[in-house]
């Protein structure tokens, strides 16, 4: 007890503290406690277009990263010339902030950006890819940033799940007759699982939190929850409505990392 | 079931300069169960496994069944293969796991069934079919790995190492058990081990390899009693065959440790010719008898360890400055420091050459 006490001091000062005046505020009013920062939460016009479209993100930017991220991984290992480079080229964008790559991108999809210089150059009209009524290439633009930006710490987790399968189970599938797509199917992401499930569940939370790439392309154009967040309490200067925010950012947080580890639990480490 | 054809194979793994396999050539007889023998980094593995197609040889062939496979990979070969892990898949159920090859081929469901049912029967794994290899012991998943291979009807079944992970007694087990199971199939067997006992217990031929090459092909009895060359009798048997310097006089004479006895016909010959013949001379312990000292025909001799081992008693004697190891019965009595004579059985003397450390036959 006295041994692990200064590290429950550090929990309590530093996480359990914050996160219950975080809680008390969120609920918190001039007279009290209240839901009253909740029902103004979602009244605001900009709340369910925010939930939707960060639910839009995830649901199709997950997939897209995952794929992407375990074919670049099955590449890795194959062990083409170089691919040592390649994997650090990879994980660059692990490095890079996410508003940096906000602006980035910012440069590449405005309107006298470097796709319509490109465009230009090969004689066709500019787009205006970021405008406010062109929802379908501004959502395409914050996804391309966001899985550019993202997708390398899917693939750096399942580059370290691979590299801890023997190749053992390979060969074997491979012995007993199993091709390309089946010793895939049926041995290697079975075996990745753990790493997945864990890159999931982090990618997921992460995604939740998507913020400045988002800002820094479309400004207030595509909002998302913690969009909303952080002009609650810097655009409107009310922190009670933007803990609200925060709050349910993090029950839903939650709830879906325990989704995913109900959901994808291992049978085979079951007690005997 | 088919014949397995290996002509000329060469591979060098990459970062290596020395060759893994250096031009072998083998040939495994339809339902022959063949071991490739011989210590770590002998390439026997690299053989099994271009073999098996894990990996690829830059010179030479292979076919199985007069197909040539060489460059084919692992699943369109045909084969099975039992693995030194056992790489059961952790994943996977018992039944499953047994199933896995099948499944692959698309053997229809109640085949499939019937066949699991009778490879877990055979190797007595019905109680545990719905389990996880994680709940399993390490015999038990090696049983799956067996089960697995068996099922497939393979052309032929390849063994790397599939006991060097048991304990002793549960792999003395099943080194019996695991010749009676192929046996019945009669498959073509390819077998890898460094253990020279599950060579000599398990084969119908053994190849003992040695840097990349066959050093010597046969019968694991012929091998046993008249190794090729010195390597090969240092490397079979428990103990190792003994090694002794010695020299065939010009007048006939074998010359060891000091003593002479009589030399065999075919290197007097030579000696007489050359004018004398250094020789080493390979005796296995069990072939030397002991004797009271003074004995005509007998070398003197002085015992320095003696090793009691239940069903007999090794001793390790000094012969005129050379260690050599004896195995006498476990009735005699014998103590260490007592000075003994030394009788070979003439007939299990082998000869090699002290330059080329080959074998010397008439």
């Amino acid at each position: 007890m006295l041994l692990i006490a200064p590290s429950i001091v550090f929990m309590t000062l530093l996480f359990g503290w914050p996160m219950v005046s975080g809680i008390l505020q969120a609920f918190g009013g001039p007279e009290g406690l209240t839901t009253a920062n909740f029902t103004r939460m979602g009244q605001d016009p900009y709340f369910w277009s925010s939930v939707g479209n960060t639910l839009l993100l995830i649901v199709v930017m997950i997939p897209i990263q995952f794929v992407l991220a375990l074919a670049m991984a099955l590449l890795i290992r194959a062990k083409p010339r170089g691919s040592s480079v390649y994997f650090y080229i990879w994980a660059i964008p692990l490095a890079v902030s996410d508003l940096a790559a906000g602006l980035v991108w910012l440069t590449v999809f405005t309107d006298r950006g470097y796709l319509n210089s490109v465009l230009a150059s090969v004689g066709l009209e500019p787009v205006s890819w970021l405008a406010y009524d062109n929802y379908a290439s501004m959502f395409m633009a914050v996804l391309i940033a966001e899985v550019w930006r993202a997708t390398s710490l899917v693939f750096v987790i399942v580059v370290a799940g691979l590299q801890s399968i023997p190749k053992d189970y390979e060969e074997a599938a491979g012995v007993f007759g199993a091709g390309f797509w089946d010793r895939l199917w049926h041995v290697t992401l079975p075996l990745l699982r753990p790493s997945l499930q864990t890159a999931l569940i982090l990618r997921t939370i992460l995604a939740f939190q998507t913020f400045a790439v988002a800002l820094a392309l479309t400004g207030q154009n595509f909002p998302l929850v913690v969009g909303e967040t952080y002009r609650w309490y810097t655009g409107l200067q009310d922190a009670n409505v933007a803990s609200a925010l925060a709050l349910v950012v993090m029950a839903v947080s939650m709830v879906t990392a325990v989704g995913y580890l109900k959901l994808l639990k291992d049978q085979s480490e079951a007690p005997r | 079931m088919a014949d397995i054809s290996i002509k000329g194979l060469k591979k060098t793994y990459p970062g290596s300069t020395e060759l893994a396999t250096n031009n072998v050539s083998l040939d495994v007889a339809e339902g022959e169960f063949m071991v490739l023998l011989g210590p770590s980094g002998c390439g026997k593995t690299t053989l099994l496994r271009m073999v098996a197609g894990l990996d690829f040889p830059d010179e030479g062939s292979i076919s199985i069944g007069g197909r040539d496979v060489t460059y084919l990979p692992p699943q369109d070969r045909n084969l099975s293969m039992v693995f030194q892990s056992y790489a059961v898949f952790p994943h996977r159920k018992v039944r499953t796991n047994i199933a896995f090859g099948l499944v692959m081929k698309k053997v229809p469901r109640d085949e499939l069934e019937k066949k699991v049912a009778w490879a877990a029967d055979l190797l007595q794994l019905t109680p545990y079919l719905d389990r996880y290899p994680a709940q399993l012991s390490g015999g038990q998943r090696q049983r799956v790995a067996v089960a697995r291979a068996i099922v497939m009807d393979a052309d032929v079944l390849l063994m790397d190492e599939p006991l060097s992970n048991l304990d002793a007694l549960l792999r003395l087990d099943f080194r019996a058990e695991l010749k009676k199971i192929v046996q019945q199939l009669g498959s073509t067997t390819l077998y890898v081990t460094h253990d020279q006992v599950e060579a000599m217990s398990l084969s119908d031929r053994v190849a003992v390899m040695k840097k990349g090459q066959i050093a010597q092909l046969g019968h694991p009895i012929t091998v046993y009693e008249e190794p090729a060359d010195r390597f090969v009798g240092g490397f079979i048997g428990s103990p190792p065959m003994n090694f002794l310097e010695g020299r065939v006089t010009q007048q006939g004479a074998l010359e060891v440790a000091g003593q002479s006895t009589k030399a065999p016909e075919f290197l007097a010959h030579s000696a007489a010719r050359s004018g004398g013949l250094p020789v080493m001379v390979g005796i296995r312990a069990e072939n030397i008898y002991l004797e009271d000292r003074g004995t005509p025909g007998t070398l003197d001799a002085t015992v320095e360890v003696v090793e009691p081992l239940g069903h007999a008693t090794l001793l390790t004697v000094d012969l005129g400055g050379q260690t050599i190891k004896v195995q006498v019965a476990s009735t005699v009595r014998v103590s260490p420091g007592e000075k003994v004579g030394l009788r070979f059985d003439q007939s299990a003397i082998r000869f090699f050459d002290t330059e080329t450390q080959l074998g010397l036959t008439a």
